[in-house]
Order: structure tokens, then C-alpha cells, then sequence
């Protein structure tokens, strides 16, 4: 039984890692998983310098769901480097770093930074809806996906995957943009903006009065708009949004994603990615499948 | 170390009006638990994604088993107040760091919500180190809980906001009626509440240490959701914000701005 994938010439010892944002580095989880045991481990994602994020509440609980408006806080990269590309060195897992930045030149400077770094690939996070600068304002303009996916490539030593907003009216003009840009991979979804008022209260539930929404509620969402993309462009799709078992990342692969990001599945059950990547192999085996590869896309 | 398990509800009772008492038999939680930590619960409704993370009131070692007490505030927690006996319910725990023993006197400050896991400290300060413990809880009202399991372990003074029994007002009013001193300050409960005993502390000198609480998700430090600004850099980010999960519960009052 195959369930190695190959994104821009990455190999992945199975399809399965853990969306940005929902896993850290790895660190406070690895008490709970066996990192070796999964594709990759996507960071948290980092910018040139530290970021505070934005005022608590930060997160709030909906049906199915949760919204959350962290801001990205991160240490900035150079305690990144330092400390958790050493840690997560000592595993047999790929290493995909996720970049954030308010400007290009940010985005750019962190992706020079990494060149060195015994880094598989970079996720660019062009669709973050919590902060104010950088983020998704790069992420709903197709002219802007394509112009910061170019300069990122003109620095990037490993392959760029483009991180897509679902915020946006036609995720293919999307998908499109980054392709043109030269980018190697796509990943999606982020978070979909919501909103949630606390009526005893009758106030905002978090700080940032939006949040990103995710979980098993935007699934449908998710599966979807990978189905779109995948049957738009030519390059491979990460797909996430929702995935909580090996059903749910089978249905993203017949959907059209060559690989699969668990996230908010992690705070629902700390084995979550594990569980995944074995409920894969129990599916395979019920259906007398040799090659994850040749699930990839064929529901059309 | 911290576990994913399956423990079994032993027993649950109502104390009070929507504060309830659960003992969970547990695999490995009860051996590690010290007094100050939380386990975080998951519900059994699928539509209800996030762990509650819930003091440990009390532990028995011998029986491997932890004692919850906790109000019911929303729909989770309607949840669990429903579990009978032989419930399994899936726990992450131990999680966070507990309170700093400290051999003094000790001066356990507690309101609402925030009294149980007095039960445990008031507890362990006694067997381990046999110190002079005075114990102050906070109730809304006469409808109280937990007053018998905390004087056992010290002179314990009750505050009502309405004045139905012991002093009336709040946490700080019985500690000056009553000319309450102490070497070590513990506290939990609502943040005004922590805001002030921060405050006594500084001005009388007194080492103050304060449990906060927001809301989580992972519970375990990894996605930055219940952060609390902390005077020092934190060891995460390098920023100011300690994560109350993982760096606290438990912080000396001084090292976070409430």
C-alpha cells in the first residue's frame, strides 16, 4: 500500500499534516503524537519580527465550529530559527514553514531568512482575516495574489505553497492568480470570516468583534472550493477545512487535494492528525486501494 | 506528564443552585494532579467542539480519582451536569501549573467559581508542611458550597454579596473586618476580584499568587487563544503574553497585568 505523495518534488511519507495556527511547531503537541508518524508539520505562522496579536477574547465556541482572531502572534523569525527548526529537525517529518507579513518586503525578508534553513516548503499566508495589514488584503485581489506569489518565488529556495482565502466570490480567479505566479502548490481553505454576539452580554464574543470560523461545520465549504480549484489549475492542492477522520480527508482527495491539513480537529482530540493518517490506511484497506495518488480527483 | 484519557464518572451531587460536584476514577490523571491545575472535558454533543477546561477540586491518589466542582454556564457544562454514574467522558489532563507551595502562612482568598480548587491547596499545605492556613470565600448569596471542606483545613471566613451569612460585600471587606494577614496569598476567582487582591497584596507587602481563566482551545500552549498580559516577555513568543494554559494558571500577581 502506497501513501507517499510528491508535491513540487517533496516527498511525503503520507498525505496528512496539520493546518498552520492549530499545532504550534509541534512542540505541546508531540506529547500527544508521534510526529514521525505524519507527512509534515506545518508551523505556526512567522513574520520578520515578534508579533503581540491582537486583545482576548481571542476565540469563541459556535455550532460545529469556532471562530478565532489570534492575530498571529508569533516569536518573529530569528527565535524561530534558534529554536523550533532545531526541534522539529529531530523528527522524520517534512518541515513546512508558514510566512506571514504586513508588507512584501516582510513576506520576502522571512523567505530570504529561511533560504538556508533545512526547510522542505514555505506556505505563504495571504488570507489571514485577523489582521489588519498583510494577510487577506493580499488574498482577495487576483492581481495582488499574483504580484506577491511572483516576488515571493524570486526569493524562495524551497517550493511555495500560495494559502488561499475563502473569503472571495470565485476561488478559481484565485487559484488562477497564484498559479500564474509561479506558485508550486496551493493550500486550502483559511478560515471564512464570521461573527458572533453574545446576546446576555450583547457584545461582541471576541475582541476583534470577526473571527475566522472553523471545524467540521465549514467542511462542505472547504471540499467545494477545493473541487473548484483542483479543476482549475495544474498544480497540486493541500486540501483543509473541517477534516476530522480518514473519511473526511478521503473525501478532500476524490475532491481534487493531493495532500490534507488537519486543524481545528487538533483541539477537539490532541491525537487527531495520528487518528487521520491511520483511518486513511483503514480506508484504503476496505477499499482495496494500493495508491493514495489514485484517489486524487477522480470524483468529477 | 500530561494524558489523554477516558475517565468514569463515580459519583455526582448538586451542592448548590447550578454548582455541581463530580469524582472522576481516572488512569493517570490523579497521580499527577497537584492543586491548582485543570483537566479540560469534551463533550459528548459533536456540536460542541472545544474541551471545558475545569479546576481539579480535590485528588485521592489512592483511589486514582479527581473531584470537579463547577457551574453550569452554558450548554457543555448543562452536559456534564447530567452525567450519572459509570459516564465515560474523554480529559486532558493534568494541564497548567499549579499553585507554588510555599511553607508560611498561608492566606487562601477565593470567590465564587474560583473556591474549589482551594479545597486541594488548603489540603496539601496542611499534610505536607502543616502551616497556619486561613481561608476566605466569596459567595453571591446564602446558597454556598464547599464551607465544610475547606474548614477542615483552616479557619475559614465567609463573604455574601448580599449579606445572607458572614460578612457582607466582598473578599477584601471580611479580610479587614477581620485583620487577616498572611505570608502567602492564593487566589482564584473573578478577575475583579483577583484585581483587587493583587492590590491588597502590593500594599501590604505580601507575596500574592492569582489562578486566571479565558477562554481555550487547545489547552495545551500550542494555539495562543487564552493569552493574558504579562510585565516579563513570555518564553513563546517573546512578546507580552503569557499563555494562561500553559505558563499559568497560576502566576505571582506581579508578573501579569489584569
Amino acid at each position: 500500500m502506497n501513501t507517499k505523495v510528491n508535491l513540487a518534488g517533496v516527498e511525503f511519507k503520507n498525505p496528512v499534516m496539520e493546518a498552520s495556527g492549530t499545532f504550534g511547531s509541534g512542540m505541546e503537541y508531540s506529547e500527544f503524537v508521534d510526529l514521525n508518524k505524519l507527512g509534515a508539520v506545518v508551523t505556526k505562522g512567522v513574520a520578520n519580527v515578534p508579533w503581540q496579536g491582537n486583545p482576548t477574547p481571542r476565540i469563541a465556541e459556535v455550532y460545529g465550529g469556532m471562530l478565532n482572531a489570534i492575530g498571529l502572534q508569533n516569536p518573529g523569525i530569528d527565535v524561530f530559527v534558534d529554536r523550533d527548526i532545531p526541534f522539529l529537525k529531530q523528527f522524520d517529518t517534512k518541515i513546512i514553514v508558514n510566512v506571514c507579513g504586513k508588507t512584501t518586503e516582510d513576506y520576502v525578508e522571512v523567505v530570504e531568512r529561511l533560504s538556508n534553513e533545512p526547510v522542505d516548503m514555505l506556505e505563504i499566508n495571504i488570507s489571514c482575516p485577523n489582521v489588519k495589514e498583510g494577510g487577506i488584503a493580499f488574498g482577495q485581489d487576483p492581481k495582488a495574489v499574483e504580484a506577491i506569489t511572483r516576488e515571493v518565488k524570486r526569493y524562495a529556495k524551497q517550493p511555495v505553497i500560495m494559502k488561499l482565502s475563502p473569503n472571495v466570490t470565485d476561488i478559481t480567479v484565485m487559484a488562477k492568480a497564484a498559479e500564474a505566479g509561479g506558485a508550486d502548490v496551493l493550500s486550502l481553505i483559511n478560515t471564512i470570516t464570521g461573527m458572533k454576539i453574545d446576546v446576555e452580554r450583547q457584545t461582541f464574543a471576541i475582541a476583534n468583534k470577526t473571527g475566522g470560523l472553523s471545524g467540521p461545520v465549514v467542511k462542505p465549504i472547504a471540499v467545494r472550493m477545493v473541487y473548484q480549484a483542483a479543476n482549475a489549475v495544474n498544480i497540486p492542492i493541500i486540501g483543509m477545512g473541517g477534516i476530522c477522520n480518514g473519511e473526511d480527508a478521503i473525501e478532500f482527495i476524490l475532491a481534487g487535494a493531493s495532500a490534507v491539513s488537519v486543524g481545528t480537529a487538533n483541539f477537539m482530540n490532541p491525537r487527531a492528525t495520528e487518528e487521520v493518517v491511520k483511518g486513511i490506511e483503514d480506508y484504503m484497506i476496505r477499499h482495496n486501494i494500493d495508491d493514495i495518488n489514485s484517489l486524487v480527483g477522480i470524483v468529477k | 506528564m500530561k494524558y489523554k484519557e477516558t475517565v468514569k464518572v463515580v459519583s455526582q451531587t448538586c451542592l448548590a443552585d447550578g454548582v455541581y460536584s463530580m469524582w472522576l476514577s481516572t488512569e493517570n490523571i490523579a497521580g499527577e494532579a497537584a492543586a491548582g491545575q485543570f483537566i479540560s472535558l469534551y463533550c459528548q454533543d459533536g456540536s460542541r467542539i472545544l474541551p471545558r477546561p475545569i479546576s481539579i477540586c480535590e485528588t485521592d491518589r489512592e483511589k486514582k480519582a479527581i473531584r470537579i466542582v463547577y457551574r453550569v454556564v452554558g450548554k457543555g457544562t448543562e452536559e456534564f451536569s447530567k452525567y450519572t454514574e459509570g459516564q465515560e467522558i474523554p480529559v486532558m489532563g493534568p494541564l497548567g501549573n499549579g499553585f507554588f507551595k510555599k511553607n508560611k502562612s498561608a492566606l487562601l482568598v477565593a470567590g465564587g467559581i474560583g473556591i474549589p480548587p482551594m479545597v486541594q491547596l488548603a489540603k496539601e499545605l496542611k499534610q505536607e508542611y502543616g502551616c497556619k492556613i486561613t481561608i476566605v470565600a466569596g459567595y453571591r448569596d446564602c446558597k454556598m458550597f464547599l464551607k465544610d471542606d475547606l474548614s477542615k483545613y483552616g479557619d475559614l471566613y465567609v463573604a455574601t454579596e448580599d449579606g445572607s451569612f458572614g460578612t457582607k460585600g466582598n473578599v477584601i471587606d471580611v479580610i479587614e473586618e477581620n485583620r487577616l494577614s498572611a505570608d502567602v496569598i492564593y487566589s482564584c476567582g473573578p478577575t475583579p476580584m483577583l484585581r483587587a487582591v493583587k492590590a491588597f497584596g502590593e500594599k501590604h507587602n505580601i507575596e500574592t499568587q492569582i489562578s486566571l481563566e479565558e477562554k481555550m482551545a487547545c489547552g495545551i500552549g500550542a494555539c495562543l487563544a487564552c493569552v493574558c498580559k504579562s510585565r516579563e516577555t513570555d518564553d513563546h513568543s517573546h512578546v507580552h503574553n503569557k499563555r494562561i494554559c500553559a505558563d499559568g494558571p497560576v502566576f505571582y500577581a506581579g508578573e501579569v497585568e489584569i
